[in-house]
């Protein structure tokens, strides 16, 4: 369930009912796998993103049988990196993403990537709430945005994340000058940015 | 010390989606862990690819897959830590992903003279682009280099002046190839940057060709 509606309204609601996967889809989860290392919550989650982070792979270069092997990869990091997990910095969705993309550029660049210091991205002595209910909700706020672009400004976003986009595939798909595939993306980040506030 | 001269949001998008040569996503990564408003918008491109993730289509795994990763999971079930270089060592110069490539802190450089009391030591990265530390003694100007693509300047330590402004440590400039500038290191104290060039057209990718900041999402 993604339905949100009212989510935002009154706050104090949410943090009492605790946080429900209505709400904040996977957080529970993943929580359950980071602290509990339960294997039910981890089931769950690889069933919802094991097909997606097969199909992101492929969409940036992967044949099929190599996907599915990253994607196991990925989702056996997920499990294993579980501890790592901080759900006032990251949706799922977006901390998945970041293990997929490292996947990515190990596999189809064969390097490394190097990591900012720090990241005391491991759970804090005391989770503050309030901030996980945030963030959680602000990432749904962001998914929504990105649903209601107009469907070629939403494909170019997901082309410039897929890498999967070149000078001659950007004139074959469109054949438009690059400047104005440019303005176009520059338009749907601004309207992206626009429909956050 | 505040940064005041920042990566760009063309950059940040192009290192969030897995787009940039090793050498640039180090410089990357370097200035961030020195400037937390970067860290934060790079966060908010990170959602954006987690939207990106989450709207898109899916293909169906294998049926054997999930008693696979089961199966992986329980072959090997502890928690793995990361235990990389920079996480035993502190520099006060070299930020962890620098102490990653050097191999250790500032006294584990390997210089070597570049001409005019000039150092320099190419770290470790692939070849589509090139990651230098640059060591200038005080004072000393830096003739207008030619460079062919993209370069990026990270100070680590003491500043320089040029006519895109006074950088100094965490400050990133980022000059395209028609940007002349003769950086002239700051009288008070030597300096040492994170320079990172990349050869003509080996960018890959839509994001990093546009080269034009987006507004921050």
């Amino acid at each position: 369930m993604r339905d949100s509606g009212g989510m935002g309204a009154n706050g104090t609601d949410i943090l009492t009912a605790g946080m429900t996967n209505d709400v904040v889809p996977w957080v529970d989860d993943l929580i359950a796998v980071r602290d509990a290392r339960d294997e039910g919550a981890f089931i769950r989650v690889f069933g919802h993103f094991g097909p997606r982070v097969k199909a992101f792979l492929m969409r940036t270069g992967m044949d099929a049988a190599l996907a599915e092997e990253c994607a196991q990869e990925v989702l056996v990091t997920v499990w294993n990196k579980a501890h790592l997990y901080d759900a006032t910095r990251a949706s799922p969705s977006t901390w998945i993403f970041t293990i997929a993309r490292n996947k990515k550029i190990d596999v189809l660049r064969k390097q490394r990537r190097p990591e900012p210091e720090d990241l005391p991205w491991g759970p804090e002595s005391e989770p503050d709430q309030e901030a996980v209910i945030g963030l959680q909700q602000e990432s749904e706020k962001l998914g929504r945005a990105l649903r209601d672009l107009p469907e070629k400004q939403r494909e170019l976003i997901e082309k410039a994340y897929f890498g999967d986009l070149s000078h001659s595939e950007i004139a074959d798909q469109t054949g438009l000058p690059l400047g104005t595939i440019k303005s176009r993306i520059r338009l749907a980040l601004e309207r992206l940015r626009h429909s956050m506030k | 010390m505040t940064v005041k001269h920042h990566l760009t949001d063309d950059l940040l998008m192009a290192y969030s989606a897995g787009d940039l040569p090793e050498a640039v996503n180090l410089i990357v990564a370097t200035h961030i862990s020195l400037c937390d408003e970067c860290r934060a918008a790079l966060g908010s491109y990170d959602a954006v690819g987690g939207a990106v993730l989450d709207t898109c289509t899916t293909v169906e795994m294998s049926k054997a897959s999930l008693n696979t990763v089961l199966d992986m999971i329980h072959a090997q079930d502890t928690q793995v830590q990361d235990k990389p270089v920079s996480t035993r060592i502190k520099d006060d110069v070299l930020p962890a992903p620098l102490i990653d490539y050097v191999g250790g802190g500032l006294e584990n450089v390997r210089w070597r003279s570049a001409g005019m009391g000039v150092k320099q030591a190419i770290l470790p990265t692939s070849k589509d682009a090139t990651a230098r530390l640059l060591y200038i003694p005080a004072g000393t100007a830096i003739p207008d280099h030619g460079h062919s693509g993209l370069e990026l300047t990270l100070v680590l330590k003491g500043a320089f002046q040029d006519e895109g402004g006074y950088f100094g440590r965490g400050d990133i400039e980022v000059a395209s190839e028609d940007l002349n500038h003769t950086p002239v290191a700051d009288i008070s104290e030597d300096c040492i940057c994170l320079a990172v060039t990349d050869a003509p057209l080996k960018f890959k990718g839509l994001v990093p060709r546009i080269a034009q900041p987006f507004l921050g999402i």
